[in-house]
């Protein structure tokens, strides 16, 4: 919310202090400061002219060259375009060598051979509008009509010395949504008085107390509703200083009923509002529920279509006002208005807020209403409304008011506990330093009670009177303690593993990525996931940014080749790219879905191949403490290469899978080259992790190694010759190698061979050649069960 | 005889110098020491002396003897550090070439900053918890002292799954969880990933990252708040930073603060960098609400605590002077690989 300074010093004596110097202070004590505008701060050398001569230019028909006093010793010469200057006419002259408000330079020169000292200056070259200066033109120099001299400086001729500060006002302060409120604070912040005023209504143009009937029809969502009625009014333009502070404030007079409402809400934070008495059927005014098939055209043309959540001001027939947000467009105020209702009510914050917000359009009206507004502000800033209208001649006051109140607000209190506050906010202050700082916020303390007034609903608990205390007191004089006790604070098991799982995939080669959790449903379409998965049941988002971000993702793999596409799109040779990234499974309807922990990545570039791949993650489960899991083989896994993916499983759940992505999928994501992912559930990782060890003291006996090729069909997995030999050795098998795989002309066709490297070791002695051949009897057996053979 | 011992010292040390191998070396040995060597068949007429004569020449053939082993031993030594030093010379590398690199990945900068922030708390003995993204609307907003109608909800644009539920718009739900399940003392930040449905521009995106920190106990003061704050942002932003609390309003704490730091870059003065403020704001904090530690069976006449919640992605930005916030979800290896 703007505030013009001019404006608050009616309110509060301020010492001389720059913008800065306010603003700080202001944050300070918790007015959050956003910026602050000198009017006319830009304008330079722009001063008050009155023309003396005006002739026609010797070259061009559309310029004219005129003589302007500007008061200085001799008249200056300027040559204008504008056809709305007569001799007499008092100006706004840009003279040699001066600065217009957007930053335009002026100086002299020739137009058409005609020496032009300077420029005459339109409305907008002020940063000003007609509505600001109603009898001046859009199109045209702004002759003025302000009472001002010759050689004045034009900021002061027009008003435009005003300093506007931009606050952040915070949704528990709707108080301060107001010049007054604003005041207040100011006053305790600088420790000087707030001049409130009474306003004072003369009356004598008869009672208007049965002119018209008020009925709250929805106690629940409307407190007070109290209105004046204005007869004669005489429309016109608002004076100058009103203008000025209402531009000063940014909204933009508009003649002076209008202005007087908005005035008065800036000023009280009170919105107003202004009905024509003859557009009031049966002079009846109920506030009441929207009904289902009612609609409204509001103020800014727009046809509405209201409903019981909506609160509306209805008169005998129709709605004319949608409560606390818009008036409806036939019972606003026009030319020809004579008789006028103010309005001053209290709408529940709640109801406004929904209203506005299913409606679209907020207003200055609904962002005061929403945070919930004193109601026994109404009245007082009914009367402000009519002692202006009297202040303006804008029409007579009637006497009486038309009220229907249904609500009594009383002040509440909280016990002051001073003890309790030194305590909680590690200060030291006496009882009355603290009754000082609360009276000036208006708290007066009986007793042992705090009484808080009706504006300020936010201090409920003796905490929101300890952060009075601390604001004005100053945040930045109370101490700073380290906290007492030792620290114990740690990573637990599981935190620790997941750094590990971070640390392991960094030194294996893979960059940390992060990805929205949110996906596209198409995006299961595209990693060809199947139509009948479960997977493809998401936790959908009711109200997504867009299609793209609307479902919680039940797989990662899409963000994996979403990242891999851009990074190869934008002609990264290879990424190698992992994410600890975090699964969303639904449960049950309005349940919260279970959140998997899965660690995913993706590779591609630099002659990459699936053992290469399969290698990171033997690798990384080794480091991770995860041993007898088993590989299979799987054309199941949507996304794969059904040739080449495994799946992973460790205690009969699935631990992962790893392949090469189908080169469709590939595609599907414009990658024309070979991509491999893999993804491990960490939950499953960490549950199955051996992460104690123990010792096993080093061997003593030699190892004798044996190499063993055997001639198997081409189908058997090497992993199943590898368990039969396994299982059948006994524990003098130590461990055994692959290296060798060989298929072509020296091996039938269908068939493989495959050696290995064999270490047989005993803990009790030197293995002697014949129990070696014991075992690799025993292992032959098992291979040959197997259906491989040795090979010749 | 005597001549006979000194002409062979001076003829092995003559030929011992000039020979340039190994063998040539051998070849010597053979001839003056061998069994058939020079010395040896002098040493063979040693019989014909006479007895005075034969101490002093055995004495002196052992002087030769030895002088001419260590000469030996000398020149083979000499040889093979020469051999070692041509090798070595012959091997020689260009020590300015690369080297040879199996790369490591890099971490992503959000994690980089975000574990640099998680040892901060855990030295100052806090724990880290984790809680639900999807969350009840009950913890992200209810039980936090902001009720269904509350204005403050407005300020946080909510994605919401059903009635109930939504994907939580801060880490604080987190505190409420923490609370129902331990009494105090309570000591954790709870760092996550958040939602806000702001569209993707160069400073928003509807995801991001917050730390939540809560600390409850007998006898925690504002004072307390203020000091571990302080402590928190000099050891992120080094001992010489300057702290300031400012009000401010959260409806889940009372009194609520602000924490700004003095700008890096003009040190109060105001430029770019702070939007010419002099003041940079990092995050928000406040005593915990009595409402809120009632509504979570914790009561506020005998506890009180302290919470605060700062957003990651705009230190990590300013830290790196990063000014785009799509880059850090683009993950371009380009990126990744500068932190």
């Amino acid at each position: 919310m703007n505030l013009s300074m001019r404006w608050l010093k009616e309110f509060v004596e301020m010492d001389e202090m720059t913008p800065r110097e306010f603003s700080e202070a202001m944050t300070m004590s918790g007015s959050k400061v956003e910026g602050f505008e000198v009017e006319g701060d830009k304008i330079k050398n722009v001063v008050v002219g009155k023309i003396l001569s005006i002739d026609k230019h010797p070259d061009a028909d559309k310029l004219v060259v005129c003589q302007v006093d500007v008061g200085d010793s001799q008249p200056i010469q300027i040559v204008t375009g504008a056809s709305n200057l007569t001799v007499g006419d008092m100006i706004p002259v840009a003279k040699d060598n001066s600065v217009l408000t957007d930053g335009t330079k002026i100086k002299k020169g020739k137009l058409r051979g005609v020496k032009s000292n300077g420029m005459l200056c339109s409305v907008a070259e002020l940063g000003v509008t007609v509505h600001d200066f109603p009898y001046a033109i859009e199109d045209g120099i702004f002759v003025l009509q302000e009472d001002c001299q010759v050689g004045d400086d034009i900021r002061t001729a027009v008003g435009l010395n005003d300093t506007k500060v931009e606050f952040e006002i915070t949704s528990n302060r709707p108080d301060c949504f107001s010049v007054i409120g604003l005041a207040r604070e100011a006053a305790a912040t600088f420790n000087k008085e707030l001049k409130l005023h009474i306003p004072v209504v003369k009356g004598g143009s008869g009672d208007c107390t049965n002119m018209v009937d008020v009925k709250i029809e929805a106690p629940d969502l409307c407190q007070i509703y109290s209105a004046k009625i204005v007869k004669n009014v005489r429309v016109k333009a608002s004076p100058r200083w009103m203008r000025e502070r209402l531009r000063a404030m940014g909204v933009r007079p508009i003649n002076n009923i209008v202005d007087i409402t908005n005035y008065v809400m800036l000023e009280y934070g009170q919105p107003m509002h202004a009905f024509d008495l003859r557009f009031i059927d049966d002079g009846k005014i109920r506030v009441r529920r929207g009904r289902k098939g009612e609609q409204i055209t509001t103020l800014d043309g727009v046809e509405r279509k209201l409903n019981d959540t909506n609160l509306v001001i209805a008169d005998a027939n129709k709605p004319v006002a949608i409560a606390g947000v818009m008036g409806g467009e036939y019972s606003g105020i026009v030319d020809d208005t004579t008789t006028i209702v103010f309005e001053s009510a209290n709408f529940s914050g709640s109801s406004v807020r929904i209203t506005a917000k299913r409606q679209g359009m907020r207003t200055d009206a609904s962002a005061r209403y929403e945070k919930g507004l004193d109601p026994n502000a109404c009245v007082p800033a009914l009367e402000r409304a009519c002692e202006l209208v009297e202040m303006l001649d804008a029409g007579d006051v009637m006497d009486g008011m038309i009220i229907d109140k249904q609500f009594e607000k009383t002040q509440h209190t909280i016990p002051f506990e001073p003890q309790w506050i030194n305590g909680f906010l590690s200060t030291n202050l006496t009882e009355a330093q603290m009754k000082e700082i609360l009276t000036k916020i208006e708290c007066r303390v009986e007793a042992n009670d705090i009484i808080v007034p009706t504006f300020r609903p936010d201090l409920e608990h003796k905490a929101d009177i300890a952060e009075e205390i601390a604001r004005f007191y100053g945040y930045n004089n109370i101490k700073a303690t380290p906290l007492p006790g030792g620290g114990q604070g740690k990573y637990t098991d599981r935190q620790k593993y997941d750094n590990k799982i971070m640390n392991s995939m960094i030194g294996l080669g893979l960059s940390e990525i992060l990805t929205y959790s949110f996906v596209s449903p198409k995006y299961y379409d595209k990693v060809l996931m199947p139509v009948d998965s479960p997977l493809r049941k998401s936790v959908t988002i009711s109200n997504p940014l867009g299609e793209d971000t609307s479902v919680m993702r039940t797989t990662s793999l899409p963000s994996m080749m979403e990242i891999l596409s851009k990074n190869y799109n934008n002609r990264n040779p290879k990424a190698y790219l992992f994410e600890q990234a975090k699964e969303y499974i639904p449960t049950a309807l309005d349940k919260l879905p279970t959140e998997k922990n899965v660690l995913t990545a993706g590779l591609y570039g630099d002659g990459l191949d699936f053992f290469a791949v399969k290698g990171i993650v033997e690798m990384l489960l080794n480091n991770m403490s995860v041993y007898n899991y088993d590989v299979q083989a799987t054309d199941k896994e949507f996304g794969y290469h059904p040739g080449r993916c495994a799946v992973l499983t460790i205690n009969g759940e699935k631990l992962g899978v790893i392949g090469e992505i189908h080169p469709q999928c590939a595609s599907n994501y414009g990658i024309d080259t070979k991509v491999y992912a893999f993804s491990l559930d960490t939950d499953i990782m960490f549950a199955n992790a051996q992460i104690e060890k123990s010792y096993h003291p080093l061997p003593k006996y030699p190892a004798i190694t044996r190499d063993i090729a055997v001639i198997c069909n081409e189908d058997i997995p090497v992993l199943t010759l590898e368990k039969a030999m396994s299982q059948s050795a006994g524990k003098t098998l130590e461990s055994i190698k692959l290296f060798d795989v060989y298929q072509g002309s020296q091996i039938e066709t269908g068939k493989k061979s495959v050696a290995f490297n064999l270490a047989l070791r005993s803990a009790e002695g030197t293995l002697t050649d014949e129990q070696a051949a014991a075992t690799m009897k025993k292992i032959m057996t098992a291979l040959e069960k197997a259906g491989a053979v040795l090979r010749a | 005889m005597k001549n006979q011992l000194e002409a062979i010292r001076s003829n092995a040390s003559l030929a011992l110098e000039s020979a340039a191998t190994q063998q040539e070396i051998e070849a010597l040995r053979i001839k003056y020491l061998g069994k058939k060597g020079e010395l040896t068949s002098i040493l063979k007429q040693m019989g014909k002396l006479s007895p005075e004569e034969r101490p002093v020449m055995g004495q002196l053939a052992n002087e030769v003897r030895s002088f001419i082993e260590n000469e030996i031993a000398q020149g083979i030594k000499d040889i093979k550090e020469k051999q070692q030093a041509e090798k070595l010379n012959s091997e020689k590398l260009d020590v300015t070439m690369p080297g040879i690199c199996k790369p490591l990945g890099d971490k992503h900068p959000l994690s980089i900053v975000l574990d640099e922030i998680k040892e901060i708390f855990i030295g100052m003995g806090f724990d880290i918890v984790d809680g639900p993204e999807v969350e009840y609307d009950y913890y992200n907003f209810e039980a936090l002292n902001m009720p269904k109608d509350h204005p403050a909800r407005d300020t946080q644009d909510t994605f919401y799954i059903t009635d109930n539920i939504v994907l939580r718009t801060q880490t604080s739900p987190v505190q409420v969880r923490v609370m129902e399940k331990q009494q105090p003392p309570i000591r954790i930040i709870s760092p996550g990933r958040v939602y806000r449905s702001d569209t993707v521009d160069a400073t928003h995106s509807p995801l991001f990252h917050q730390i939540e920190g809560l600390v409850v106990d007998k006898g925690i003061t504002f004072a307390d708040l203020k000091g571990t704050l302080e402590t928190f942002v000099k050891r992120l932003y080094g001992e010489d930073s300057v702290v300031r609390f400012r009000p401010h309003h959260f409806p889940f704490t009372e009194p609520s603060a602000e924490v700004d730091v003095q700008c890096f870059s003009c040190h109060g003065k105001g430029c770019r960098l702070c939007k010419g403020e002099g003041w940079i704001e990092i995050l928000g904090c406040g005593m915990v609400h009595p409402k809120v530690l009632q509504n979570c069976g914790i009561d506020p006449e005998i506890y009180s605590g302290f919470a605060l919640g700062m957003g990651l992605e705009r230190v990590v930005m300013r830290r790196y002077g990063i000014d785009d916030m799509r880059m850090f979800f683009e993950n371009d290896v380009r990126f990744l690989n500068q932190f």
